[in-house]
């Protein structure tokens, strides 16, 4: 099961590098069929209407298509990367409120990502969607209302009962080694 | 930049699902432009958002929304002549250094020399900066040694430095600090001496005093 989901979420990653640098048709697809429709019900469950949804989804597939050489496979798995996409959208076309971003940090020499250090990002992501299954419901409710944008900022609660530290800490690496190569 | 004070997780998870003010949001974008242990934070959170959407129960697309958006996407190739207009970040040209954290620097138009300051009395000065209107943010240039009245809050107050350092009666604030202030905090908060402090300050209080009052009646941060 676990190695299943190890399996998707690199298989994931090879795809979104093949749209990238081949601009690989047939690996856009797979990626749509397996995103459009678990965007469309984030953006529903957003209080998006079906319509709006369908137009906002399809966006954000284009998106992902010409944002591609954005996604940095050592800071994020292709759920994550889709997951802020939609987000922004969210608050663009149904908040229509804009969201100030942080600095890019994509500038200067890229360094090529380390092949281990990928792998062992996706799979913290990959285990990340287990964990949140295994919650108890009511904290994963919780946490899904608070995504889907149905709290407030004061209503959100501190505590997830996720295993974030992992990912931060790579996520804290990754960075250093980006610093480094751009000084 | 040594960083001792940091955004709290409610601030980054709201931030990461989107439910934050805008005018909060410059300040967390803010903080995170400078602080990469809380850029590293929040890229946990991020994935917790990608783990949600990865569970999020499928509806399913048009038939034909492949296609659609394989149009959409030649489309917009068509129609994106060049690179984009967006002019280069300074520090990239390989300038001096800015002041402004580049989210900053999008609501100003420019760096700390295109700021449109307004005196606020005793050489403390302040900008506004153009944000939706559930909450407020603004630059505050106060002046080294100089000492903010004591103010209590209303809801909650995030005070981002820029450059120079303030102290109150709990703690020093350096660059790159934040301070997450709630109702309860009551301080006072003074600039330290040598050089003025920049802060960049938000609070989603509501508006204390009607703007027509005569300036002595207006709370200290009248935004």
């Amino acid at each position: 099961m676990a190695q299943d989901a190890d399996k998707d979420v690199q298989e994931m990653v090879a795809q979104i590098l093949a749209v990238r640098d081949r601009r690989d048709e047939a690996a856009f697809a797979a990626l749509f069929v397996h995103f459009a429709p678990r965007v469309k019900g984030f953006l529903m469950r957003s209080g998006a209407s079906e319509a709006l949804a369908e137009d906002c989804a399809q966006d954000v597939m284009a998106t992902v298509w010409n944002k591609a050489h954005l996604f940095d496979p050592s800071r994020a798995s292709v759920a994550t990367w889709i997951f802020t996409i939609a987000r922004n959208r969210r608050i663009d076309a149904i908040r229509k409120a804009r969201r100030p971003e942080p600095e890019d940090l994509d500038w200067g020499p890229e360094p090529e990502p380390d092949q281990a250090e990928v792998m062992a990002l996706q799979q913290d992501s990959a285990r990340l969607v287990d964990a949140l299954e295994k919650l108890p419901e009511k904290q994963r409710r919780l946490i899904e209302r608070a995504y889907y944008g149905d709290l407030t900022h004061s209503e959100i609660a501190e505590e997830t009962g996720l295993p974030l530290g992992t990912i931060k800490s790579r996520i804290r690496l990754a960075l250093e080694k980006l610093r480094h190569a751009m000084s | 930049m040594k960083i001792r004070h940091h955004l709290s997780d409610k601030l980054l998870m709201a931030y990461s699902a989107g439910a934050l003010p805008e005018a909060f949001s410059l300040v967390v974008a803010t903080h995170i432009s400078l602080c990469d242990e809380c850029r590293a934070r929040l890229a946990s959170y991020d994935a917790v958002g990608g783990a949600v959407l990865e569970d999020t129960p499928d509806v399913a697309m048009s038939s034909g929304s492949l296609a659609a958006t394989m149009k959409l996407i030649r489309e917009r190739a068509a129609a994106d002549v060049g690179p984009s207009p967006r002019a280069p970040e300074p520090t990239a040209l390989g300038m001096t250094e800015t002041v402004l954290p580049a989210p900053v620097r999008e609501y100003v138009g420019g760096d700390i020399d295109a700021v449109r300051w307004r005196p606020l009395g005793g050489g403390v000065r302040q900008a506004i900066l153009p944000t939706a209107k559930d909450a407020r943010v603004r630059l505050l240039h106060i002046p080294a040694g100089v000492a903010v009245p004591d103010h209590g809050h209303r809801g909650t107050e995030l005070t981002q430095v820029l450059r120079g350092a303030f102290r109150d009666e709990h703690d020093r604030f350096g660059p790159g600090d934040i301070e997450i202030a709630t109702e309860d905090t009551h301080h006072t908060p003074v600039a330290e001496p040598g050089e003025d402090c920049i802060c960049l300050a938000a609070t989603d209080a509501p508006l204390r005093f009607n703007a027509l009052l005569p300036r002595i009646a207006q709370p200290f941060f009248r935004i």
